[in-house]
Protein backbone atom coordinates (compact mmCIF):
# COMPACT_ATOMS: atom_id res chain seq x y z
CA UNK A 1 0.00 0.00 0.00
CA UNK A 2 1.86 3.40 -1.22
CA UNK A 3 1.45 5.52 1.03
CA UNK A 4 -0.08 8.97 0.19
CA UNK A 5 1.14 12.65 0.46
CA UNK A 6 -1.04 15.42 1.83
CA UNK A 7 0.35 19.28 1.85
CA UNK A 8 -1.17 21.65 4.09
CA UNK A 9 -2.11 24.84 1.72
CA UNK A 10 -1.55 27.08 5.15
CA UNK A 11 1.65 26.33 5.78
CA UNK A 12 2.98 23.80 3.08
CA UNK A 13 3.54 21.06 5.15
CA UNK A 14 3.80 17.50 3.65
CA UNK A 15 2.54 14.48 5.68
CA UNK A 16 2.18 11.22 4.48
CA UNK A 17 0.52 8.76 5.27
CA UNK A 18 -2.97 7.09 4.12
CA UNK A 19 -4.51 9.80 4.80
CA UNK A 20 -4.75 13.40 5.64
CA UNK A 21 -4.15 14.28 9.61
CA UNK A 22 -6.69 15.80 12.06
CA UNK A 23 -4.46 18.77 12.26
CA UNK A 24 -1.86 20.20 10.78
CA UNK A 25 1.41 19.74 13.43
CA UNK A 26 3.00 23.33 12.50
CA UNK A 27 0.23 26.04 12.08
CA UNK A 28 -2.80 23.59 13.66
CA UNK A 29 -4.61 23.67 10.94
CA UNK A 30 -7.56 21.33 10.78
CA UNK A 31 -8.07 18.35 8.20
CA UNK A 32 -9.66 20.44 5.60
CA UNK A 33 -7.09 22.52 4.67
CA UNK A 34 -5.10 19.52 3.57
CA UNK A 35 -5.07 18.94 0.04
CA UNK A 36 -3.64 15.03 -1.14
CA UNK A 37 -0.29 15.29 -3.52
CA UNK A 38 -1.19 13.72 -7.02
CA UNK A 39 2.04 12.36 -8.95
CA UNK A 40 1.10 12.42 -12.19
CA UNK A 41 1.21 8.63 -13.98
CA UNK A 42 3.11 7.98 -17.15
CA UNK A 43 6.21 7.33 -18.43
CA UNK A 44 9.53 8.99 -16.48
CA UNK A 45 11.08 10.40 -19.46
CA UNK A 46 13.80 10.78 -18.31
CA UNK A 47 15.00 7.90 -16.57
CA UNK A 48 18.36 5.62 -18.46
CA UNK A 49 16.33 2.75 -19.43
CA UNK A 50 13.63 4.59 -21.24
CA UNK A 51 15.97 6.85 -23.33
CA UNK A 52 18.28 3.82 -23.99
CA UNK A 53 14.84 2.08 -25.74
CA UNK A 54 14.01 5.17 -27.24
CA UNK A 55 17.13 5.73 -29.05
CA UNK A 56 17.17 1.68 -29.75
CA UNK A 57 13.79 2.25 -31.59
CA UNK A 58 14.17 5.01 -32.89
CA UNK A 59 17.42 4.39 -34.98
CA UNK A 60 15.91 0.37 -36.05
CA UNK A 61 12.32 2.38 -37.53
CA UNK A 62 14.35 5.25 -39.18
CA UNK A 63 17.10 2.49 -40.15
CA UNK A 64 14.29 0.07 -41.73
CA UNK A 65 12.42 3.65 -43.00
CA UNK A 66 15.77 4.82 -45.10
CA UNK A 67 16.24 0.92 -46.27
CA UNK A 68 12.81 0.85 -47.36
CA UNK A 69 12.78 3.82 -49.29
CA UNK A 70 16.42 3.70 -50.76
CA UNK A 71 15.20 -0.05 -52.23
CA UNK A 72 11.96 1.07 -53.39
CA UNK A 73 13.34 3.96 -55.45
CA UNK A 74 16.81 2.33 -56.67
CA UNK A 75 15.65 1.37 -60.06
CA UNK A 76 14.07 4.64 -60.63
CA UNK A 77 17.32 5.95 -59.57
CA UNK A 78 19.39 3.95 -61.62
CA UNK A 79 17.43 4.81 -64.76
CA UNK A 80 17.83 8.36 -64.19
CA UNK A 81 21.38 8.21 -63.82
CA UNK A 82 22.05 6.23 -67.20
CA UNK A 83 19.70 8.99 -68.35
CA UNK A 84 21.84 11.66 -67.64
CA UNK A 85 25.37 10.13 -68.73
CA UNK A 86 23.85 9.64 -72.34
CA UNK A 87 22.39 13.28 -71.92
CA UNK A 88 26.04 14.57 -70.62
CA UNK A 89 27.55 12.37 -73.21
CA UNK A 90 24.94 14.07 -76.44
CA UNK A 91 25.96 17.27 -74.74
CA UNK A 92 29.82 17.19 -76.02
CA UNK A 93 28.10 16.29 -79.20
CA UNK A 94 26.41 19.49 -79.42
CA UNK A 95 23.22 18.22 -78.82
CA UNK A 96 22.19 19.52 -75.98
CA UNK A 97 18.46 20.33 -74.20
CA UNK A 98 16.78 17.32 -76.07
CA UNK A 99 13.32 15.62 -74.70
CA UNK A 100 14.15 12.14 -75.68
CA UNK A 101 17.56 11.57 -74.49
CA UNK A 102 17.42 7.63 -74.70
CA UNK A 103 16.10 7.48 -78.20
CA UNK A 104 18.63 10.11 -79.60
CA UNK A 105 21.50 8.38 -77.83
CA UNK A 106 20.85 5.48 -79.42
CA UNK A 107 20.44 6.71 -83.07
CA UNK A 108 23.59 9.07 -82.67
CA UNK A 109 26.09 6.64 -80.56
CA UNK A 110 26.86 3.67 -82.47
CA UNK A 111 29.31 1.83 -79.82
CA UNK A 112 30.79 2.28 -76.43
CA UNK A 113 34.36 0.96 -77.33
CA UNK A 114 37.86 0.11 -75.19
CA UNK A 115 41.15 1.18 -76.44
CA UNK A 116 43.65 -1.44 -76.25
CA UNK A 117 47.19 -0.72 -75.25
CA UNK A 118 48.32 -0.38 -79.04
CA UNK A 119 45.79 2.31 -79.90
CA UNK A 120 42.70 0.11 -81.69
CA UNK A 121 39.52 -0.06 -80.62
CA UNK A 122 37.50 -3.17 -79.50
CA UNK A 123 33.72 -3.57 -78.58
CA UNK A 124 32.87 -2.87 -74.65
CA UNK A 125 30.51 -5.51 -74.18
CA UNK A 126 29.67 -4.84 -70.47
CA UNK A 127 27.03 -2.87 -68.91
CA UNK A 128 26.46 0.83 -69.51
CA UNK A 129 28.77 2.48 -67.62
CA UNK A 130 27.67 5.91 -65.23
CA UNK A 131 31.10 6.06 -63.52
CA UNK A 132 33.84 6.75 -65.78
CA UNK A 133 36.03 7.41 -63.13
CA UNK A 134 36.46 4.05 -61.81
CA UNK A 135 36.76 2.59 -65.20
CA UNK A 136 39.38 4.97 -65.69
CA UNK A 137 41.61 3.44 -62.68
CA UNK A 138 40.79 -0.23 -63.83
CA UNK A 139 42.29 0.71 -67.13
CA UNK A 140 38.77 -0.09 -69.21
CA UNK A 141 39.49 3.47 -71.38
CA UNK A 142 36.21 4.36 -72.61
CA UNK A 143 35.98 5.80 -76.79
CA UNK A 144 32.38 6.15 -78.11
CA UNK A 145 31.70 6.28 -81.53
CA UNK A 146 29.44 8.50 -82.55
CA UNK A 147 27.26 9.54 -85.66
CA UNK A 148 26.44 13.25 -86.79
CA UNK A 149 25.24 14.11 -89.83
CA UNK A 150 27.26 11.38 -91.14
CA UNK A 151 30.32 12.06 -89.91
CA UNK A 152 32.41 10.08 -87.03
CA UNK A 153 32.92 11.88 -83.89
CA UNK A 154 34.93 10.41 -80.67
CA UNK A 155 34.19 10.85 -77.68
CA UNK A 156 35.83 10.12 -74.50
CA UNK A 157 34.89 10.46 -71.11
CA UNK A 158 37.25 12.84 -68.71
CA UNK A 159 37.61 12.84 -64.85
CA UNK A 160 39.45 15.11 -62.49
CA UNK A 161 39.43 17.26 -59.49
CA UNK A 162 38.35 21.14 -59.46
CA UNK A 163 38.37 23.35 -56.47
CA UNK A 164 35.91 21.68 -53.41
CA UNK A 165 35.47 18.08 -55.25
CA UNK A 166 35.27 15.93 -58.12
CA UNK A 167 35.15 17.50 -62.00
CA UNK A 168 34.17 15.51 -65.18
CA UNK A 169 33.49 16.03 -68.41
CA UNK A 170 32.84 14.35 -71.87
CA UNK A 171 35.10 15.88 -75.09
CA UNK A 172 34.02 14.81 -78.79
CA UNK A 173 36.42 14.85 -81.65
CA UNK A 174 36.38 14.60 -85.15
CA UNK A 175 37.42 11.82 -87.41
CA UNK A 176 41.19 13.19 -87.24
CA UNK A 177 40.86 12.20 -83.94
CA UNK A 178 42.25 16.22 -82.93
CA UNK A 179 40.12 18.44 -84.04
CA UNK A 180 37.68 19.28 -80.98
CA UNK A 181 33.94 18.90 -82.40
CA UNK A 182 32.25 19.54 -78.78
CA UNK A 183 33.01 19.63 -74.70
CA UNK A 184 31.09 19.16 -72.40
CA UNK A 185 32.09 19.37 -68.42
CA UNK A 186 30.12 18.98 -64.93
CA UNK A 187 30.97 19.31 -61.32
CA UNK A 188 30.37 17.53 -57.83
CA UNK A 189 30.36 20.95 -55.60
CA UNK A 190 32.14 24.34 -57.36
CA UNK A 191 31.06 27.78 -56.38
CA UNK A 192 28.21 28.72 -57.92
CA UNK A 193 29.06 31.81 -60.47
CA UNK A 194 32.47 31.27 -60.70
CA UNK A 195 34.12 27.41 -60.81
CA UNK A 196 30.59 26.31 -61.44
CA UNK A 197 30.78 28.37 -64.81
CA UNK A 198 32.16 25.28 -66.14
CA UNK A 199 28.93 23.60 -66.53
CA UNK A 200 26.64 26.35 -66.75
CA UNK A 201 28.58 28.39 -69.39
CA UNK A 202 27.67 26.92 -72.86
CA UNK A 203 30.03 29.63 -74.40
CA UNK A 204 33.13 28.18 -72.30
CA UNK A 205 32.41 24.98 -73.86
CA UNK A 206 32.17 26.42 -77.28
CA UNK A 207 35.22 28.23 -77.13
CA UNK A 208 37.19 24.63 -77.11
CA UNK A 209 35.80 23.81 -80.56
CA UNK A 210 37.74 23.66 -83.44
CA UNK A 211 40.60 23.62 -80.87
CA UNK A 212 43.59 20.65 -81.64
CA UNK A 213 44.58 18.26 -79.00
CA UNK A 214 47.63 16.78 -79.87
CA UNK A 215 50.74 18.43 -80.94
CA UNK A 216 53.73 16.52 -82.28
CA UNK A 217 52.75 13.23 -80.52
CA UNK A 218 52.27 14.91 -76.91
CA UNK A 219 48.40 16.27 -75.45
CA UNK A 220 48.52 19.66 -75.90
CA UNK A 221 44.85 21.12 -75.24
CA UNK A 222 46.25 23.72 -72.52
CA UNK A 223 43.13 25.87 -70.42
CA UNK A 224 45.09 28.86 -69.10
CA UNK A 225 44.32 31.87 -67.05
CA UNK A 226 41.44 33.83 -68.58
CA UNK A 227 42.51 36.41 -70.78
CA UNK A 228 46.01 34.70 -71.42
CA UNK A 229 45.17 32.70 -73.97
CA UNK A 230 46.74 33.40 -77.38
CA UNK A 231 44.18 34.02 -79.47
CA UNK A 232 46.39 32.03 -82.59
CA UNK A 233 47.21 29.10 -81.02
CA UNK A 234 44.67 25.86 -81.93
CA UNK A 235 46.53 24.21 -78.13
CA UNK A 236 44.94 27.06 -75.95
CA UNK A 237 41.76 28.29 -74.00
CA UNK A 238 40.47 31.01 -71.99
CA UNK A 239 39.95 29.53 -68.37
CA UNK A 240 36.81 31.02 -66.14
CA UNK A 241 37.07 34.46 -64.71
CA UNK A 242 37.78 34.31 -61.66
CA UNK A 243 38.19 30.63 -61.13
CA UNK A 244 41.47 29.86 -61.28
CA UNK A 245 42.04 26.80 -59.43
CA UNK A 246 38.49 24.96 -61.17
CA UNK A 247 40.06 26.14 -64.49
CA UNK A 248 43.59 24.82 -63.33
CA UNK A 249 41.59 21.38 -62.35
CA UNK A 250 39.68 21.29 -65.80
CA UNK A 251 43.53 22.05 -67.59
CA UNK A 252 45.17 18.91 -65.43
CA UNK A 253 41.81 16.75 -66.01
CA UNK A 254 42.17 17.53 -70.03
CA UNK A 255 45.84 16.72 -69.95
CA UNK A 256 45.79 12.94 -67.74
CA UNK A 257 43.42 12.28 -69.73
CA UNK A 258 44.62 12.80 -73.58
CA UNK A 259 47.78 12.08 -72.05
CA UNK A 260 46.35 8.13 -71.35
CA UNK A 261 44.41 8.75 -74.85
CA UNK A 262 47.56 8.77 -76.72
CA UNK A 263 48.14 5.53 -78.65
CA UNK A 264 44.40 5.82 -80.18
CA UNK A 265 44.77 9.67 -80.50
CA UNK A 266 48.41 9.02 -82.60
CA UNK A 267 46.59 5.97 -84.16
CA UNK B 1 -5.17 31.45 -29.94
CA UNK B 2 -5.61 32.17 -33.95
CA UNK B 3 -4.02 35.42 -33.24
CA UNK B 4 -1.16 33.22 -31.63
CA UNK B 5 -1.04 31.05 -35.26
CA UNK B 6 -1.19 33.93 -37.33
CA UNK B 7 2.04 35.57 -35.53
CA UNK B 8 3.88 32.05 -35.53
CA UNK B 9 3.42 32.62 -39.90
CA UNK B 10 3.94 36.39 -39.80
CA UNK B 11 6.83 36.95 -36.92
CA UNK B 12 10.00 35.34 -38.62
CA UNK B 13 8.88 37.25 -41.77
CA UNK B 14 9.95 40.57 -40.71
CA UNK B 15 9.94 41.24 -36.96
CA UNK B 16 11.91 38.23 -35.49
CA UNK B 17 13.74 37.30 -38.79
CA UNK B 18 15.46 33.76 -38.66
CA UNK B 19 18.55 35.57 -40.34
CA UNK B 20 18.49 39.46 -39.23
CA UNK B 21 16.84 38.44 -35.69
CA UNK B 22 17.84 35.12 -34.18
CA UNK B 23 21.02 35.28 -36.04
CA UNK B 24 20.42 31.59 -37.75
CA UNK B 25 21.73 29.99 -40.61
CA UNK B 26 24.23 32.70 -41.51
CA UNK B 27 26.24 30.25 -42.82
CA UNK B 28 24.18 29.23 -45.75
CA UNK B 29 23.39 33.15 -46.48
CA UNK B 30 27.07 33.58 -47.21
CA UNK B 31 27.45 30.31 -49.15
CA UNK B 32 24.16 30.28 -51.80
CA UNK B 33 23.71 33.68 -52.44
CA UNK B 34 26.03 34.41 -55.36
CA UNK B 35 23.37 34.20 -57.92
CA UNK B 36 19.39 34.26 -57.51
CA UNK B 37 18.48 30.67 -58.41
CA UNK B 38 20.55 28.99 -55.89
CA UNK B 39 19.09 30.95 -53.19
CA UNK B 40 15.68 30.51 -54.16
CA UNK B 41 16.15 26.96 -54.33
CA UNK B 42 17.72 26.90 -51.65
CA UNK B 43 15.00 29.05 -49.64
CA UNK B 44 12.68 26.97 -50.65
CA UNK B 45 14.10 23.77 -49.97
CA UNK B 46 15.00 24.76 -46.34
CA UNK B 47 11.33 25.93 -45.93
CA UNK B 48 9.79 22.34 -46.62
CA UNK B 49 12.00 21.09 -44.34
CA UNK B 50 11.91 23.02 -41.22
CA UNK B 51 8.03 22.72 -41.57
CA UNK B 52 8.63 18.52 -42.15
CA UNK B 53 10.47 18.83 -39.52
CA UNK B 54 8.98 20.66 -37.08
CA UNK B 55 5.62 18.66 -37.62
CA UNK B 56 7.14 15.49 -36.84
CA UNK B 57 8.53 17.20 -33.35
CA UNK B 58 5.67 18.84 -32.32
CA UNK B 59 3.64 15.29 -32.28
CA UNK B 60 6.95 13.63 -30.28
CA UNK B 61 7.70 15.99 -28.53
CA UNK B 62 5.73 14.47 -25.00
CA UNK B 63 7.75 11.44 -25.74
CA UNK B 64 11.39 12.99 -26.29
CA UNK B 65 13.67 11.97 -23.69
CA UNK B 66 15.18 15.50 -22.19
CA UNK B 67 18.77 14.04 -21.92
CA UNK B 68 19.11 12.99 -25.88
CA UNK B 69 16.17 15.28 -27.95
CA UNK B 70 19.07 17.08 -29.68
CA UNK B 71 19.80 13.89 -30.83
CA UNK B 72 16.60 12.71 -31.89
CA UNK B 73 15.77 16.30 -33.73
CA UNK B 74 19.12 15.84 -35.69
CA UNK B 75 18.08 12.39 -36.43
CA UNK B 76 14.80 13.23 -38.04
CA UNK B 77 16.33 16.14 -39.79
CA UNK B 78 19.00 14.11 -41.24
CA UNK B 79 16.33 11.51 -42.06
CA UNK B 80 13.86 13.72 -43.12
CA UNK B 81 16.34 15.25 -45.93
CA UNK B 82 17.84 11.81 -47.19
CA UNK B 83 14.49 10.77 -47.47
CA UNK B 84 13.22 13.48 -49.43
CA UNK B 85 16.65 14.29 -51.53
CA UNK B 86 16.21 9.77 -52.57
CA UNK B 87 12.52 10.71 -53.32
CA UNK B 88 13.95 13.64 -55.71
CA UNK B 89 16.51 11.66 -57.20
CA UNK B 90 13.87 8.85 -58.48
CA UNK B 91 10.85 11.71 -59.62
CA UNK B 92 13.08 14.97 -60.32
CA UNK B 93 16.50 13.69 -60.95
CA UNK B 94 17.69 17.64 -62.78
CA UNK B 95 16.19 19.07 -59.30
CA UNK B 96 18.10 17.02 -57.39
CA UNK B 97 21.44 17.41 -59.71
CA UNK B 98 20.53 21.39 -58.73
CA UNK B 99 20.18 20.45 -54.72
CA UNK B 100 22.20 18.14 -54.08
CA UNK B 101 25.14 20.84 -53.11
CA UNK B 102 22.64 22.13 -51.09
CA UNK B 103 21.62 18.33 -48.68
CA UNK B 104 24.70 19.37 -46.64
CA UNK B 105 23.87 22.81 -45.50
CA UNK B 106 20.08 22.10 -45.32
CA UNK B 107 21.14 19.39 -42.35
CA UNK B 108 23.42 21.51 -40.79
CA UNK B 109 21.40 24.44 -41.02
CA UNK B 110 20.63 26.53 -37.43
CA UNK B 111 17.13 27.52 -38.34
CA UNK B 112 16.36 24.25 -37.99
CA UNK B 113 17.82 22.80 -34.88
CA UNK B 114 17.14 26.94 -33.68
CA UNK B 115 13.28 26.33 -34.70
CA UNK B 116 12.92 22.41 -33.52
CA UNK B 117 14.48 23.83 -30.03
CA UNK B 118 12.47 27.04 -29.20
CA UNK B 119 9.12 26.59 -30.74
CA UNK B 120 8.42 22.53 -31.93
CA UNK B 121 9.29 21.34 -28.56
CA UNK B 122 7.11 23.32 -26.92
CA UNK B 123 4.03 23.83 -29.10
CA UNK B 124 0.97 21.88 -31.42
CA UNK B 125 1.87 20.50 -34.80
CA UNK B 126 -0.30 23.09 -36.45
CA UNK B 127 1.32 25.96 -34.88
CA UNK B 128 4.99 24.18 -35.93
CA UNK B 129 4.13 24.35 -39.67
CA UNK B 130 3.36 27.64 -39.41
CA UNK B 131 6.09 28.68 -37.21
CA UNK B 132 7.87 26.33 -39.72
CA UNK B 133 6.91 28.09 -42.96
CA UNK B 134 7.50 31.44 -41.26
CA UNK B 135 10.37 31.21 -40.76
CA UNK B 136 11.65 29.62 -43.82
CA UNK B 137 9.89 31.84 -45.96
CA UNK B 138 11.70 34.72 -43.68
CA UNK B 139 15.07 33.18 -44.50
CA UNK B 140 14.47 32.87 -48.13
CA UNK B 141 13.70 36.29 -48.24
CA UNK B 142 16.72 37.52 -46.72
CA UNK B 143 18.88 35.05 -48.96
CA UNK B 144 16.87 36.43 -52.57
CA UNK B 145 17.76 40.03 -51.30
CA UNK B 146 21.18 39.53 -50.92
CA UNK B 147 21.75 37.77 -53.48
CA UNK B 148 19.66 40.16 -56.04
CA UNK B 149 22.28 42.85 -55.37
CA UNK B 150 25.34 40.14 -55.37
CA UNK B 151 24.21 38.93 -58.59
CA UNK B 152 23.25 42.59 -60.28
CA UNK B 153 26.60 43.74 -59.58
CA UNK B 154 28.61 40.59 -59.12
CA UNK B 155 28.03 39.52 -62.57
CA UNK B 156 25.65 41.78 -64.39
CA UNK B 157 22.81 39.26 -64.37
CA UNK B 158 19.62 38.36 -62.49
CA UNK B 159 18.38 34.62 -62.62
CA UNK B 160 20.80 34.08 -65.15
CA UNK B 161 19.81 36.57 -67.47
CA UNK B 162 21.60 39.88 -68.60
CA UNK B 163 20.63 42.99 -67.70
CA UNK B 164 22.94 45.46 -67.56
CA UNK B 165 23.63 46.19 -71.05
CA UNK B 166 26.74 46.04 -73.04
CA UNK B 167 27.12 49.66 -74.16
CA UNK B 168 28.19 50.20 -70.14
CA UNK B 169 30.52 47.02 -70.27
CA UNK B 170 31.97 49.02 -73.67
CA UNK B 171 32.01 52.76 -71.57
CA UNK B 172 34.23 51.21 -68.82
CA UNK B 173 31.76 49.27 -66.19
CA UNK B 174 33.12 46.78 -64.45
CA UNK B 175 31.58 44.07 -62.88
CA UNK B 176 32.26 44.07 -59.05
CA UNK B 177 34.40 40.55 -58.24
CA UNK B 178 34.27 41.35 -54.73
CA UNK B 179 30.00 40.26 -54.67
CA UNK B 180 30.49 37.13 -55.88
CA UNK B 181 32.88 36.40 -53.12
CA UNK B 182 31.35 35.15 -49.14
CA UNK B 183 32.97 38.28 -47.50
CA UNK B 184 30.82 40.53 -49.25
CA UNK B 185 27.64 38.89 -48.38
CA UNK B 186 28.37 39.24 -44.69
CA UNK B 187 29.12 43.00 -45.24
CA UNK B 188 25.73 42.72 -47.23
CA UNK B 189 23.56 40.65 -44.43
CA UNK B 190 24.75 43.36 -42.11
CA UNK B 191 23.70 46.22 -44.29
CA UNK B 192 20.04 44.55 -44.01
CA UNK B 193 20.55 44.17 -40.29
CA UNK B 194 21.41 47.90 -40.32
CA UNK B 195 18.07 48.94 -42.10
CA UNK B 196 16.26 46.11 -39.96
CA UNK B 197 17.32 47.81 -36.62
CA UNK B 198 16.53 51.47 -37.85
CA UNK B 199 12.94 49.96 -38.15
CA UNK B 200 12.66 48.37 -35.32
CA UNK B 201 13.72 50.48 -32.56
CA UNK B 202 12.97 48.51 -29.68
CA UNK B 203 15.51 45.51 -31.38
CA UNK B 204 18.51 48.27 -30.57
CA UNK B 205 21.04 47.31 -28.00
CA UNK B 206 21.45 50.31 -25.93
Amino acid sequence: MATKKFKCKVCGYVHEGKQAPEQCPLCNAPKSEFEEIVEKKGLDTSSNVYTIVYAAVMVIVVAFLLVFVSQTLKSRQDANVVNDTKKQILSALNIRNQSDVSGIYDSTVKADMLMKADGSLVAYDGEFNTSYNSEFKSGNLHVFTAEVDGQTKYVIPMNGQGLWGAIWGYIALNEDRNTVYGIYFSHASETPGLGAEIKESVKFQESFQGKKVVENGQAALKVVKSGKADKNSPYQVDGVTGATMTSNGVDAMINKVLSSYLPFLNR
Amino acid sequence: MANKKNEALKQPLWVNNPVVVQILGICSALAVTSQMKPAIVMGLSVTVIVAMSNVIISLLRNTIPNRIRIIVQLVVVAALVTIVSEILKAFAYDVSVQLSVYIGLIITNCILMGRLEAFAMQNGPWESLLDGIGNGLGYAAILIVVAFVRELFGSGKLLGYQVIPQWCYDHGYLNNGFMIMAPMALILVGCVIWIHRSKNKDLQEK
